[in-house]
């Protein structure tokens, strides 16, 4: 198949992206790409600025320094082009408890103006993709933080974005529930050519095939293929190159 | 490597913003539907009103003839618009509460991300919020007439759109209000500091020349009031005849403070402490 200028594009293209807290700084001159079709780790302690990048990427925050283009797209300038093709999962639990888990992904739908015709249907497919069909008339309310998760997830690809942003989705699920979401959207990537950028603190989310940057106090430490960077570093994981790029650091 | 279908763009065809809107209306209705309290509250509020207090202002308080009505009427007459008005300034707030909610449990982001232009999905959230108290605002009226409150026929067709506009007014003072909320617990100031006085300085339990035998400064802080205007706007669309001066200034309010609430709109607002990884 023969790619097109926007797919051939970076999925994310982040060039000299600032961003301060007052004089805080939280994120200092990033640069970097998110390769098209790739999991990408974006690892970082808290406090690293993972959660202002998504909040910039999502256009919950304004840009202050810097530019974000979503393939091709500038998401400042053509933000419905950019926004059409991304899918969000926040780090805050976003569902209406009081809607049931059908119910949220019709507003969902509503909301980026999906047509009524085979909805349903796309409603339950991604459901089942993620074993929640069965919940699917139970009110968010009644379920556990995963089973909320997979919902999220769920809704996130509802329109099949090219583009699925992920905001330390595991945080507080157990390690079952982690490893099926994490299995998940490595599928998905692989399968159907997702991009992914997952934001986390766990190194053991990320595998060796997966792209990685690594982020600290606002900027970028190391960026590239898991494997090529463990080489770089002589390190044998991904927690020994965590500790020798970030938790090796005098704390300020 | 399989690589996904680009995603339709939306932009030049109208059915996603609308369908949008009806997600949005959808979703306040199912809202609204599920919390009996606010619906059976919406309605006790303006009828206890109307029960108890205007059958005992009915013999203290004499009304001569006003515009728009031609001869006497009685209070409980007199206070329906008003009364309407309560129920659409409460409904008002109770979005502006909804929207400070939203915000804290993280849904507003949700709508904030949608592709659509963010002004549009704000005036979709107000218009749902309008759509809500419109049908408060019937069922009152129904049951106003069950109980022997006569009023023009055609009033009550002629009151749909002047409700959407007030309905809209009010909604839009709520939202500028929700942008300078941080917190659900900021709330109960809003009762005391808008809702109370925006009621009481108005025409919607007495004329304005009666407030003015009493007072000359609280009858110009009545005059000013956009609440009076939305009442006097309701009153005389009820009655079928149009006052120039109350949709005129209805109608202005709604620009002002839908300009200001969007304009003051700020998403990142609620951000602190929950994010700033």
């Amino acid at each position: 198949m023969a790619l097109t200028e926007n797919e051939a594009a970076a999925g994310i293209q982040i060039s000299d992206l600032s961003y301060a807290y007052g004089a805080k700084k939280a994120l200092d001159n990033l640069s970097f790409t998110v390769k098209t079709g790739r999991f990408t780790a974006l690892l970082g302690p808290n406090g690293a600025g993972k959660s202002t990048l998504y909040h910039l990427l999502t256009r919950i925050m304004k840009l202050q320094a810097g530019q974000i283009e979503i393939f091709g797209s500038d998401l400042n300038r053509s933000s419905l082009t950019a926004m059409t093709s991304m899918g969000i999962v926040f780090q805050q639990q976003t569902l209406d408890l009081d809607l049931t888990v059908r119910q949220n992904l019709r507003y969902f739908a509503a909301l980026h103006g999906l047509p009524h015709r085979g909805l349903e249907d796309q409603i339950s497919n991604r459901l089942s993709s993620l074993d929640m069909l069965e919940r699917a008339d139970e009110k968010v309310r009644a379920l556990n933080g995963g089973h909320r998760r997979r919902v999220e997830i769920a809704r996130a690809l509802l329109h099949e974005p090219k583009l699925l942003l992920l905001d330390e989705p595991t945080v507080g699920l157990d390690v079952p529930s982690r490893k099926a979401i994490v299995s998940y959207i490595h599928k998905q990537c692989q399968e159907r050519g997702l991009t992914a950028l997952w934001a986390t603190h766990l190194v053991d989310e990320v595998l060796p095939e997966d792209d990685l940057i690594l982020l600290h106090r606002g900027s970028i430490r190391a960026q590239g293929c898991v494997a090529d960077l463990l080489k770089k570093h002589n390190c044998d994981d991904v927690a020994a190159l965590f500790e020798t790029l970030v938790l090796a650091e005098p704390v300020e | 490597m399989t690589l996904m279908p680009s995603p339709p763009i939306r932009r030049a065809t109208l059915s996603p913003y609308l369908r949008c809107l009806w997600g949005i209306v959808w979703r306040e209705g199912l809202r609204f539907y599920q919390q009996r309290g606010r619906f059976i509250a919406a309605l006790v509020r303006p009828l206890v009103w109307l029960l108890v207090f205007a059958a005992g202002f009915r013999a203290a308080l004499g009304l001569s003839i006003t515009a728009p009505y031609e001869t006497y009427v009685l209070y409980e007459v007199y206070i329906i618009p008003g009364l309407i008005g309560m129920i659409q300034l409460f409904n008002g707030m109770q979005s502006s509460l909804s929207l400070v909610y939203d915000r804290e449990m993280g849904s507003m982001k949700v709508l904030l991300t949608s592709p659509l232009p963010r002004w549009y999905l704000l005036i979709c959230k107000l218009l749902a919020g309008c759509a809500v108290s419109l049908v408060q605002v019937y069922i009152f009226l129904a049951i106003s007439y069950a109980i022997g409150i006569d009023l023009p026929l055609l009033g009550y067709l002629a009151l749909a759109p002047t409700l959407i506009v007030t309905g809209l007014m009010l909604g839009a003072i709520g939202m500028l209000l929700s942008t300078f909320i941080k917190q659900l617990e900021n709330f109960a100031g809003v009762m005391n500091f808008v809702i109370f006085p925006a009621f009481f300085l108005s025409s919607a339990l007495y004329p304005l020349w009666k407030m003015r035998e009493s007072s000359e400064l609280l009858y110009w802080l009545c005059a000013l009031n956009p609440f009076t205007h939305a009442v006097e706007f309701i009153r005389f669309s009820l009655y079928l005849k149009f006052s120039i001066e109350a949709a005129g200034w209805t109608s202005l309010s709604l620009l002002i403070f839908l300009g200001a609430a969007i304009w003051a709109y700020d998403p990142q607002r609620g951000l602190d402490g929950a994010g700033r990884g």
